[in-house]
């Protein structure tokens, strides 16, 4: 999100403003995320931090007022989900939704191209099990699965489908401690592997042991502040609140791409 | 014991539907074949290896071998029931008699094929089946008419009986025509420790089903579940659902029903569960989607308790598919249309059904494809 790196520019943001149900909640946002790197998103309840990853999907319901967002050059402001999805965007839901009768396996082969008819290749299933996934293949997508389980779920099918960019939001919110440790360590290894960059939503700094990030910022009433190193934001956070931030204004000019 | 096998009145086409409708016509995977064609009984053999184990004959030879068997007939069902009953009770063609031998596990399914290719014929068939003590059985049971014929109608009686310790699953797949009323009066009778598993599949369009039956759970512990997976479409109407009379002591009852009402089709779906003892159990869950505003879905689930101690629950919902769902399938990276396919596939979960792997897998692709025609 800052200009220090030489990276190349994966998505381009300018001058976004984004409408939820007619209320303003992204207010003229304007960034980039670079190729190969790893993006931590901070900011209080209600900041937007959802609206922008929902939008950078093109979920229904966020309303883009003005801007543009280049993915790769090509401008998906205006394309639909499954268009982006298979551009290489690919998005973990916080709260994923059950789907009767849809088997997670079913929905495992599809994210990797196969048909449900197809078996896992011994390397996928050992990606499975590695997820402590095995005995769910055969249960309804999100039916009864706890915090963590819907979690490795959400990261193995984001995995399967070798995105880009990966829109994380809050991959460590109601995960117990051995499963985020487990699924930081394969979305970094799947970033290393790959080259591929991330946007992470989080409140919280443990996911920073294990995914190396090199670009953090914070978003407050739906504006960016404070665009630097995510370890030394969340320090700050921890010491001074969100508050300070806002009040810290020098920080704010410090980061925006010329 | 009678043996009739002659596959060669069928016509090939017919056969190659009657496949999609669940019969295997190499027989290699089953137990047994029963096939009534329009008035007649055509087919009625048992896989030698299990000759030992049940019996299957037309139902009209079987009242001759066996004179018993009249106190099994119109026991379950009433000849006075309606007029459907009263005209199969005056004549009928035929109908299979299936009798699962005492302590016999039969690892493949029975099945049965009901055809009708003759135009304006009304088949009226009536079939007994008897699981024995500690027996296990499956049954799966095809009905279909063949899709030139311009009318006809099947009127069936079945009455099923499954005695001590026995479990008994039956599948019953229809794949009736626009063309075709259909009116099965069916009744079962569960006895002590027995299980009895009652599925009803129908995915083709149909004229006009309606259908009701019941299980009478009178044994100690005596366990019934109905499932049914009910697609209507072009204009079908169905009029389905199940009942369950739980007078045994500890008895209990499940229903499942899955109905997806499109293309101006009218759907009503009924379960009552009846509590007349104390600690029965039963539970009763419909799901209904409405995909269209030319179409009609109706759930109606009714508890009856007359003892203190009686536990019966119900859950019902009838609507749309969910644009959540929907969105969340889109970013695996599915199209619109190819989301709400597997939303729909998913929601006629043949896993309802209790069937082993093999059956269950035969069903789903017969499920799949039918909901993949469209």
């Amino acid at each position: 999100m800052i200009n220090t790196s030489s990276g190349m520019d994966l998505l381009e943001v300018k001058g976004l403003t984004v409408k939820v149900e007619g209320k303003t909640i992204l207010n003229d946002l304007t960034f980039t995320l670079k190729e190969g790197a790893s993006h931590i998103l901070f900011g209080p309840n209600g900041s937007g931090k959802t609206t922008l990853i929902s939008t950078l999907m093109g979920l229904p319901g966020y309303e883009v007022v003005s801007g543009q967002i280049l993915f790769q050059g090509i401008d998906i402001t205006n394309k639909g989900v499954d268009e982006r999805a298979k551009l290489g965007i690919i998005v973990s839901f916080q709260n994923p939704p059950e789907i009767t009768g849809v088997k997670l396996g079913d929905l495992l082969k599809l994210c990797l191209g196969k048909s449900s008819t197809d078996e896992f290749s011994p390397e996928e299933m050992a990606q499975v099990v590695a997820f402590n996934l095995t005995a769910f293949l055969n249960r309804d997508v999100n039916l009864g699965f706890s915090g963590g389980e819907r979690k490795r779920s959400e990261i193995l099918q984001l995995i399967f489908l070798k995105p880009k960019l990966l829109l994380l939001d809050e991959p460590d919110s109601g995960v117990d401690v051995e499963s985020l440790r487990m699924i930081s360590t394969e979305i970094q290894k799947y970033i290393e592997e790959t080259g591929s960059s991330a946007l992470i939503i989080t409140h919280k700094g443990d996911i920073m042991e294990k995914i190396k990030a090199t670009y953090g910022c914070i978003l407050l009433k739906g504006q960016f502040h404070c665009f630097r190193e995510p370890m030394r934001i969340y320090e700050d956070i921890k010491a001074m609140g969100y508050e300070e931030c806002v009040a810290c204004r020098i920080r704010t000019s410090e980061g925006w791409k010329k | 014991m009678s043996k009739e096998n002659d596959l060669t009145k069928i016509p090939h086409e017919i056969l190659q539907e009657a496949q999609k409708a669940g019969l295997e016509l190499e027989e290699k995977n089953r137990s047994g074949t029963f096939m009534h064609l329009n008035q007649q009984t055509v087919t009625s053999k048992v896989n030698e290896l299990y000759e030992s184990k049940l019996e299957l004959m037309d139902i009209k030879a079987a009242l001759k071998k066996y004179p018993w068997l009249e106190e099994y007939r119109w026991k379950l069902v009433s000849k006075d029931k309606d007029e459907y009953t009263k005209r199969v009770a005056e004549d009928f063609s035929g109908g299979y008699f299936m009798r699962i031998l005492k302590g016999a596990e039969i690892a493949f399914p029975l099945q049965s094929c009901l055809l009708i290719t003759q135009r304006n014929l009304e088949q009226r068939v009536h079939n007994i089946i008897i699981a024995e003590e500690d027996s296990k059985a499956h049954i799966i049971t095809s009905c279909l008419q063949h899709s030139t014929v311009p009318n006809a109608s099947h009127l069936g009686i079945s009455e099923i009986y499954v005695k001590k310790g026995a479990m008994l699953n039956f599948t019953m797949i229809h794949q009736w025509s626009e063309n075709t009323l259909v009116r099965p009066r069916s009744g079962a009778q569960i006895e002590d420790n027995a299980t009895f598993v009652s599925n009803y599949v129908c995915m083709r369009p149909v004229r006009d089903v309606q259908m009701y039956p019941v299980a009478y759970c009178k044994g100690k512990d005596s366990r019934v579940s109905f499932n049914s997976i009910l697609y209507g479409h072009k204009n079908s109407l169905l009029d389905t659902g199940s009942k369950a009379v739980l007078t045994g002591e500890g008895s209990k009852a499940e229903m499942v029903s899955r109905a997806i009402a499109r293309e101006g089709s009218k759907m009503i779906v009924r379960g009552m569960i009846e509590g007349h003892t104390p600690d029965c159990k039963g539970h009763l869950e419909c799901k209904g989607l409405i995909m269209d505003n030319e179409s009609f879905m109706q759930s109606i689930p009714e508890l009856i308790a007359t003892k203190k101690g009686v536990e019966i629950t119900h859950e019902a919902a009838v609507g749309k598919i969910s644009e959540k769902e929907i969105t969340y399938l889109m970013t695996r990276r599915l199209s619109r249309e190819q989301a709400v396919s597997l939303i729909i596939r998913g929601f006629m979960d043949v896993g309802i059904l209790g069937l082993p792997d093999a059956l269950n897998k035969e069903i789903k692709t017969i499920v799949d494809s039918s909901a993949a025609a469209d």
